[in-house]
């Protein structure tokens, strides 16, 4: 018998952190993905406008198929790494955010006073640091010549793992801030570390495959291998 | 472009959202039943108690601070179709037309359709 889709995801429910904080986040996500709107122009052409909306609507599927990571844990792709390669890191913002805002406000998944937390942690936290950590590998790589597309591979794996490790301490600063007394900080922030580096290491395959799968099809069409050429010295 | 290169390109997006589909609207079926990482750090502590065929909480854990979602009687909520079981595809496939539709609307405004040769400007502005 199959499963049915349940309503688990990684997203945090409304009265999770106080209201204050709730507004501080609200006001930080808010003025990022204002930023981020202004700077995607930049990023999209004619050619890559459409896949900016399918890899959007590629990480809603993806995002409900939840993996197993412990017995009785699960996980799924949180996407901001995958996005940022592919369309660019201002647009990846924006990808990641639609996701969001279309699940909590149709979905009911998520809270709606913690879209400010949730757009924090995986649009912003975990865009940020997925697409500085595959600059910066793709940088190791490319020392050794052009990026190949097993390397790109590995390249998204590895920023997969960092966005999604970051994304949940994002969390873990946000509980910090404004949760309740109930629990010892340092045991959520080792549980959240403990599972997102299980969950980063699926989120890291889903976004290897994902990536190998466009830059066989259409290399000319990944952001990441786009901008190469100002690398390359001449 | 070619017209073969065309014929090319337009196979590559219909296969993408194909894959997409196919996605939502099977794969999730087989998806973890189980909570998330985040949901059950927020979860630790507790128990799940079921009396009279509602769930409660008990013990000391995160999410007891949780509220029911505000929209929480969607039509579309928790991944279902006016909450009939087994509907959780169909909640897929309605949410990947709705993400998309969206999300190339806004992508559309925002892009300003330069001509895919003109090197963009990346890094600063």
């Amino acid at each position: 018998m199959v499963s049915a889709v349940t309503i688990s995801a990684m997203h945090m429910s409304d009265g999770i952190v106080s209201a204050p904080t709730s507004v501080l986040f609200g006001v930080i996500a808010a003025v990022t993905v204002a930023v981020s709107a202004r700077r995607a122009r930049a990023e999209l052409d004619e050619r890559t406008v459409p896949l900016a909306g399918l890899v959007t609507a590629f990480i809603f599927a993806v995002q409900m198929v939840n993996f197993p990571i412990l017995p009785g844990v699960s996980g799924h792709l949180l996407g901001g790494a995958l996005a940022a390669i592919l369309v660019g890191p201002y647009a990846g913002v924006l990808c990641i955010a639609i996701v969001l805002v279309v699940q909590s406000l149709l979905f009911a998944d998520g809270g709606i006073s913690a879209l400010g937390t949730n757009i924090t942690n995986m649009a912003v936290i975990g865009v940020a640091a997925g697409y500085a950590t595959a600059v910066a590998v793709a940088h190791l790589f490319r020392r050794a010549g052009t990026l190949s597309i097993r390397q790109l591979g590995c390249v998204g794996f590895v920023a997969a793992l960092v966005g999604t490790v970051c994304a949940a301490m994002g969390f873990v600063l946000e509980y910090a801030i404004g949760g309740g007394a109930q629990v010892s900080l340092t045991a959520v922030a080792a549980y959240m570390f403990g599972t997102h580096l299980l969950i980063g290491v699926g989120e890291g395959v889903i976004t290897a495959l994902t990536l190998t799968a466009v830059a066989k099809a259409r290399p000319d069409l990944i952001y990441l291998l786009r901008t190469q050429r100002r690398w390359v010295p001449a | 472009m070619t017209t073969d290169g065309r014929r090319r390109g337009r196979r590559f997006w219909i296969g993408c959202l194909l894959v997409t589909l196919l996605i939502a609207g099977g794969l999730s079926y087989l998806a973890s039943p189980n909570p998330d990482g985040l949901d059950s750090a927020t979860l630790r502590g507790c128990q799940m108690v079921e009396g009279n065929g509602a769930e409660a909480l008990t013990g000391q854990c995160i999410a007891r601070d949780a509220r029911e979602h505000a929209m929480a009687g969607s039509p579309l909520a928790e991944y279902s179709v006016g909450g009939v079981e087994g509907s959780g595809g169909l909640a897929g496939v309605i949410g990947v037309v709705l993400t998309l539709a969206l999300a190339a609307g806004l992508f559309r405004i925002i892009g300003d359709s330069r001509p895919a040769d003109s090197a963009p400007v990346v890094g600063g502005d």
